[in-house]
């Protein structure tokens, strides 16, 4: 390299160094929260994510399966109206007197009658399923990117952004609670609907169930619907031995319900 | 002491420079926020927040429809949130004009919910639609808003569907629900503040099953048990279970 070649690299170099800086400075201007000039997010007055700690009541007895849990989720939250996409969804669990347990998502496709034998039926019911917004989440463990994570008041969320669609997250999930949403290729799953959360609403699943068996709440609040369900009732949660401190509890759960 | 070579020096200047300029580039020019998780979360989590919210919820509802949520509140289906049948309507609380929540008058709305379906809590109100006035809309006859029955059941199967069914199949088929239960008739109207009649002694079955029972309308092809012997201290009803007794399947 002469002089000449080095001067002339030198007046290109310069000027796309500061240009690369103000573009970094542009996207970071963007990822900063609150800082941009862009609106902040409309939230309930004084919220604050840390005075809260959400978690979610579901009693058995109560679920009539009529999936309007499901619908509503999918309409609030845009997920794909293909029958096998869910945040979440309702399971029939039917057992029999020889021990056999059937496990139906009645969230697939038309309703179908229960088909075995009344006479055979032990018993049979339905439960919600969802994700369970694990205190010691493990699809947030194995995230290569750190693009899902739990955020102050407890809800697990995926950045969508972030995600690099590698699915490990789907299979670390023992509830199969997430989905690979198919425009966005990026990992899906419930939020809690943290955007009504925060402003004071009920998720949707909760708002449009008919006979309250759902029921959402504050566990840091003294006297939340989900601290009087949780003093009112025996409730378990899914899979304890995994250790994945879930915080969706059930009333009446069936030993049989994994 | 021995000079430190003049070439060692230069090197030492490039690197220092070269390192130097790393660091810069690193902490300084590249700005904290495209590095920083705590703060790519935090934004990740406002993007979440500003999500629009399309079930605008029962209190919204209140504020306009006041007369159907007074009367609603009174009903059996109080609990019941207005965009669970209605649908989701926050664009209608923001303009009335844009959009007119749908009112579902189908007959294949209301069995989402009222269709019989085995594995529902019992005493939840079902129906077959099959042989439930067929063809005649639901809102002919039950307000959804106030969803008294036009006529009070009188057939136990509205509620206790499940039940129904079992015995149906059962050998007790041909046994009336009342002949064990006494409902009061409240119980038809506001069910759970007077809940029925249940047998209380080993002698109610036994005046079927009983060995030399002298009742008189006793079926002869029941089967009989010594009630001094069989069962113990038991209750009939903590082996057998009286809907689907399992004598004969």
């Amino acid at each position: 390299m002469n002089k000449r070649e080095f001067l002339k690299g030198a007046i290109l170099f310069f000027p796309a160094g500061g240009v690369l800086s103000a573009l970094a400075r542009e996207a970071a201007g963007k990822e900063t929260p609150g800082k941009d000039g862009g609106a902040r997010p409309e939230t309930k007055k004084g919220y604050d994510p840390a005075d809260h700690y959400y978690g979610m009541g579901i009693e058995v007895d109560r679920c009539i399966g009529c999936n309007r849990c499901a619908v509503a989720c999918k309409a609030e939250n845009d997920v794909p109206d293909e029958p096998f996409y869910f945040r979440t969804w309702v399971e029939r669990y039917t057992i029999t007197r020889d021990g056999n347990v059937t496990v139906e998502n009645i969230s697939v496709g038309p309703r179908k009658e229960a088909t075995q034998d009344a006479r055979e039926v032990v018993r049979t019911f339905f439960v919600p399923k969802l994700c369970n917004h694990c205190a010691n989440p493990p699809c947030v463990q194995v995230c290569p990117v750190k693009a899902t994570f739990t955020t102050q008041d407890g809800a697990v969320i995926v950045d969508r952004e972030r995600c690099i669609g590698c699915r490990y997250c789907i299979q670390a999930c023992p509830y199969g609670a997430r989905y690979l949403h198919p425009k966005t290729k990026t990992a899906d799953k419930c939020t809690f609907c943290y955007h009504r959360v925060v402003k004071g609403l009920q998720p949707a699943c909760v708002e449009v169930c008919p006979t309250q068996a759902r029921i959402f709440g504050d566990l840091k609040s003294k006297a939340s619907r989900l601290v009087r369900f949780a003093r009112m009732n025996k409730i378990h949660v899914l899979k304890p031995s995994l250790n994945t401190e879930p915080k969706v509890y059930y009333a009446q759960l069936d030993g049989e319900v994994r | 002491m021995r000079r430190i070579p003049e070439q060692v020096t230069r090197l030492a200047i490039v690197i220092a420079v070269v390192v130097g300029g790393t660091l810069l580039t690193r902490f300084y020019l590249i700005p904290r926020s495209l590095v920083s998780t705590d703060l790519h979360w935090a934004a990740a989590a406002q993007r979440e927040m500003r999500k629009p919210v399309r079930f605008a919820g029962a209190a919204a509802c209140q504020d306009c429809h006041d007369d159907v949520a007074t009367k609603k509140a009174k009903s059996f289906h109080k609990n019941l949130a207005c965009e669970g049948c209605h649908g989701p309507a926050a664009r209608h609380t923001e303009d009335p004009s844009a959009l007119k929540p749908p009112a579902p008058r189908d007959r294949k709305f209301c069995p989402v919910c009222h269709i019989y379906d085995a594995s529902r809590p019992t005493g939840f109100p079902q129906i077959n639609p099959v042989a439930h006035n067929p063809l005649k809309p639901c809102v002919s006859c039950h307000n959804p808003h106030d969803p008294v029955p036009p006529t009070t059941p009188k057939e136990c199967s509205a509620c206790h569907a499940q039940i129904e069914r079992t015995k149906a199949v059962s050998s007790h088929a041909l046994i009336n629900c009342t002949t064990c239960h006494r409902a009061p008739e409240r119980h038809k109207t506001a069910p759970k503040t007077a809940l029925p009649s249940k047998p209380e002694a080993r002698e109610f079955c036994g005046t079927c099953h009983g060995a030399g029972t002298t009742a008189k309308d006793a079926p002869k092809e029941a089967p009989k048990v010594d009630l001094s012997t069989h069962g113990g201290r038991n209750l009939c009803w903590e082996c057998h279970y009286p809907h689907l007794p399992e004598g004969r399947t």
